[in-house]
């Protein structure tokens, strides 16, 4: 059973107001191809270091070094099929493609691949279980986080899936995340700001799994 | 951070940041974008509704605190994770400076936490030599500063991005631009390393679900997923208040507190961290974590009657968004470390009466804390219960003793006013406003013309002016106050006409008195109770309702006597259901009509006295009644804003009252009214007083007294 249309007009419009991309993709290669082709239409210098361009210090500096040349999109807890084709759609474009060894990447990669577990569309959130460490350091150290919803797991509020919020927490251990829109800060005289630590942008695409 | 000695020096303080024009500029866009922000926020919610929640979850929380740590403790245990208590702060301290000691850490990403700031952790790590960083931008900022936070939620508020682009010029050693998401991504960078090289992590906890041991953070950055992912060792610490029973009591806070605190839905983050979980610079991929919970006398709080309900709060800040005194003069001079209505409060019982005893008196009791609250926290009566237990404590300086004993006696009292008339008379110079202060007090308190105690008061005047009614609709009480009473009776003159006209037959008990708010306001609790007994005595008869046209009074009478007396005291109950303001009686009593009025529809703005629309309720039945009695209604933008009298509060502190009073003239200035209508003695006093001397081009007077004006 899939959310009412209203509860989906909410998911969508309040994740818009906190500038998230949403849009919606009718099989897990056209979510695929959005990702690659949000990639490769990206300038890659100012992709891949957000931040380096500006005067840093010198140790500030170094770690932007650290970094290769060469586009990278971080996928690390999708499936074998789904992987098959993110690499090989990927190759094409000259993107590479990891799923784990995020560690050496804190300097920044270009997008985050993530599959959500659940949508709440009182606040446009996903609900993403990132228990794994590199699943949840590609969803802060890229760029741009592009996370794919199956259409069925949205639901109206975290209420109508407490039961299964609760599942994940009393798993040991547990990191569970809800992501709303891009990483913030008004820190400096209230103005906003996108992508202060975690990634600048979100992309969120609805996946049709009727 | 408080370190004034006495109120003067408190006073200097304050000047300073009210002279700070960034601070200024930046609180007044803040303070005028918040409410409409939250407004939004709450759109599709009953507010109070989810208010009421968060009360009744932290409620129940608060009373089993013991039990939730017992249960949290066990599961978390079993879970992999250290959980430690700490009975005070350096306790606490001493908790994760052994715990970065045993594990050999070197360097320390933090993310905001408002208790490791109450506990002055960084200060405590850096004598062992570890580096601290703060991750969140403002935190960092001002941590690079090292001052403290001027607001819970956004630390650095108080400075500008020209401060921040020097600041960073000298972290980087480069020159940089004032461009603020250039500002950032600087930032963004420099941070970027230090989590890479920390090998601690020290976060807060918004949440602690005992049912499973979880721990949640909301953060905006996505710097506490950063903070409690990479490094090796991962420290929480939180106060035992944010133990909840379960994850429901958790979403139904998480609800209200992001929306409450900067009018957004959700933050863009919310972890749950159940366990130790998988970290790959830990030996065996596992992070060593450790939850310290401090007590540091909430244990003691808790079992408090009446403050308990300050372990409700989410620290969501909200108390100082709306705070007219913070408004003036920023954070750091309203609170110590805590911010806001709470951190007066707070500070008291954290950081001791030394530094609590000025700020507890820089409340002004126009409770717009209370009605922004997220938990209900009725804040000012908290403010001022403390204020009267400093006293208590410390001895209750002489002028505040005088004037409790003064008013408790009403013959003396009175006998003092008349007196005073006398004597008022070289300054006067014959006019209703007292031309010249005494001069000690004429450099500070300058800023509005003190209204001249008149010829002869209302009660001198009373039998000659009441109306002979023949069966009359209803029977009330006229409860004056001593302002009305003695300084401008010609406002209840006017009621007593208007409300005659209508059939009303009016009473005015002469054994009435002070209705005692302002040995409250000072601190006088005791005397207080004596003067409420005194009203209720005098106010005896048998009336239908118990008229004010002050609205300090009328919320004073009604909703502290029965607090003051006991919720027990039946007389005190009676008495407090019969008391209504004048323009709800004319409204919602009478129902009258504008057949009585002529109708000129002159241009008429409203202030809405904080004790009439917060206090009472009262909103809509005086801007309605305006319009009726033949007024063009022309609502000011900060119609419901402090206008900076709070009785005793503009005496001590002259210089924030000022401040408060000059915006509200110009707000009021800009609806091009003639007329700005009021329902509250104190307020004419404030505004006329500060009208006058502007000269603002508008009149200021009594809802009662532009009726009467009219009336046909």
């Amino acid at each position: 059973m899939g959310p009412t249309p209203e509860v989906l007009e909410k998911f969508r419009k309040k994740a818009e107001l906190v500038s998230a991309i949403v849009s919606e993709v009718d099989s897990m290669a056209q979510a695929i191809a959005y990702t690659v082709d949000l990639c490769s239409q990206k300038e890659a210098c100012q992709l891949l270091m957000s931040g380096c361009e500006e005067s840093l210090s010198d140790k500030g500096r170094d770690l932007c070094e650290l970094k290769q040349f060469g586009k990278i999109i971080a996928a690390p807890a999708l499936n074998d099929a789904d992987l098959a084709e993110l690499v090989k759609q990927a190759a094409s474009r000259e993107i590479s493609v990891i799923k784990d060894g995020m560690r050496s990447h804190l300097a920044g990669i270009d997008i985050g691949f993530t599959v959500a577990d659940y949508g709440i569309g009182e606040t446009g959130s996903l609900v993403i279980d990132s228990s794994s460490e590199e699943l949840r350091l590609a969803t802060m150290v890229s760029e741009i986080h592009v996370a794919v919803i199956p259409k069925s797991r949205i639901r109206a509020t975290t209420e109508d899936m407490y039961d299964e919020l609760k599942a994940f927490q009393s798993r040991k251990p547990n990191y569970l995340a809800f992501v709303t829109g891009a990483s913030r800060t008004a820190d400096i005289e209230r103005v906003l700001a996108l992508g202060v630590h975690g990634p600048l942008e979100l992309h969120i695409l609805i996946l049709e799994d009727k | 951070m408080q370190t004034a000695k006495n109120l003067s020096d408190y006073n200097k303080e304050l000047r300073e940041a009210l002279d700070n024009t960034f601070l200024r500029g930046a609180m007044e866009k803040f303070a005028t974008a918040y409410p409409v922000g939250r407004a939004n926020a709450f759109r599709e919610y009953d507010v109070n509704a989810l208010i009421d929640e968060v009360a009744k979850v932290k409620d129940a929380g608060i009373s089993r605190l013991n039990e939730l740590y017992a249960e949290f403790k066990a599961k978390a245990e079993a879970n992999g994770i250290k959980v430690h208590w700490a009975k005070d702060g350096d306790e606490a301290n001493e908790i994760v400076a052994r715990i970065a000691k045993e594990n050999s850490c070197k360097k320390i990403v933090k993310s905001k936490s408002m208790t490791a700031e109450e506990t002055l952790l960084n200060h405590r790590l850096e004598k062992d030599n570890l580096e601290v960083i703060e991750t969140d931008l403002g935190e960092w900022i001002i941590q690079l500063r090292s001052e403290g936070p001027s607001h819970m939620v956004m630390p650095a508020i108080h400075l500008s991005r020209y401060q921040v682009a020097e600041l960073f010029s000298q972290v980087t050693k480069q020159d940089q631009s004032t461009d603020i998401q250039r500002l950032v991504k600087v930032a963004r960078r420099e941070l970027r390393r230090q989590y890479a090289e920390a090998d601690m992590g020290i976060s807060g906890a918004n949440f602690a679900i005992a049912e499973t041991g979880t721990i949640g953070l909301m953060t905006n950055e996505g710097n506490a997923r950063l903070v409690t992912t990479l490094p090796r060792v991962h420290v929480a610490i939180a106060g035992i208040d944010k133990l909840c029973g379960s994850l429901n009591d958790a979403l139904k806070i998480l609800r209200v507190v992001p929306k409450n605190a900067t009018g957004q839905a959700i933050t863009s983050y919310v972890t749950w961290i159940s366990g130790a979980n998988e970290c790959q610079s830990a030996p065996g991929g596992k992070k060593e974590m450790h939850i310290i919970f401090l007590d540091n006398g909430r244990s003691e709080m808790a079992k408090d009657p009446l403050f308990a309900q300050v372990l409700r709060c989410v620290r969501c800040g909200a108390c100082a968004n709306v705070c007219p005194v913070y408004r003036m003069v920023g954070g750091h001079q309203m609170g110590h470390i805590y911010i806001g209505a709470i951190g007066l409060i707070l500070t008291y019982f954290f950081h001791g009466k030394e530094k609590a005893r000025n700020l507890v008196q820089n409340c002004i009791n126009c409770e717009a804390c209370k009605h922004i609250c997220a938990a209900g926290i009725d804040l000012p009566r908290l403010i001022k219960e403390l204020h009267s237990r400093i006293l208590d404590e410390e001895g209750h300086p002489l002028p505040s003793l005088l004037l409790g004993k003064l008013m408790k006696n009403r013959k003396l009292f009175h006998t003092f006013l008349r007196t005073a008339k006398m004597a008022q008379r070289p300054l006067t110079g014959g006019t209703q406003y007292i031309r010249h202060l005494p001069h000690i007090f004429s450099k500070d308190h300058g800023f509005k013309a003190l209204p001249a105690i008149a010829a002869k008061p209302f009660r001198d005047r009373f039998e000659a002016l009441k109306p002979r009614v023949s069966a009359p609709k209803y029977r009330v009480a006229l409860f004056s106050g001593c302002v009305q009473d003695f300084v401008y009776p010609e406002q209840l003159e006017a009621a007593v006409k208007v409300l005659g006209a209508h059939g009303v037959e009016i009473d005015f008990p002469m054994d009435q008195s002070c209705c005692g708010l302002p040995l409250q306001m000072m601190g006088e609790k005791k005397a207080s109770i004596d003067v409420a007994r005194q009203n209720i005595e005098a106010m005896a008869g048998s009336y239908d309702y118990i008229i004010t046209l002050c609205a300090s009074c009328a919320s004073h009478l009604k909703h502290n006597y029965p607090f003051l007396l006991g919720e027990n005291d039946a007389q005190a109950k009676a008495f407090a259901a019969k008391v209504i303001p004048f323009s709800a009686f004319m409204t919602d009593v009478l129902g009258v009509t504008d057949e009585k009025f002529t109708q000129t529809h002159q241009r008429a703005t409203m202030h809405a006295p904080c004790h009439l629309c917060r206090g009472m309720g009262v909103v809509e039945q005086p801007r309605k009644l305006l319009a009726l009695g033949g007024y063009e209604y022309a609502q000011a933008e900060q119609e419901q804003v402090c206008c900076g009298f709070g009785g005793t509060y503009s005496a001590k502190f002259p210089g924030v009252s000022e401040q408060i009073l000059k915006n509200k003239l110009a707000d009021a200035a800009r609806t091009a009214a003639e007329v700005l209508v009021t329902e509250c003695p104190g307020c004419i006093m404030q505004l006329r007083g500060g009208a006058e001397l502007n000269k603002s081009g508008f009149a200021v007077r009594h809802i009662a007294e532009v009726l009467a004006d009219h009336l046909k």
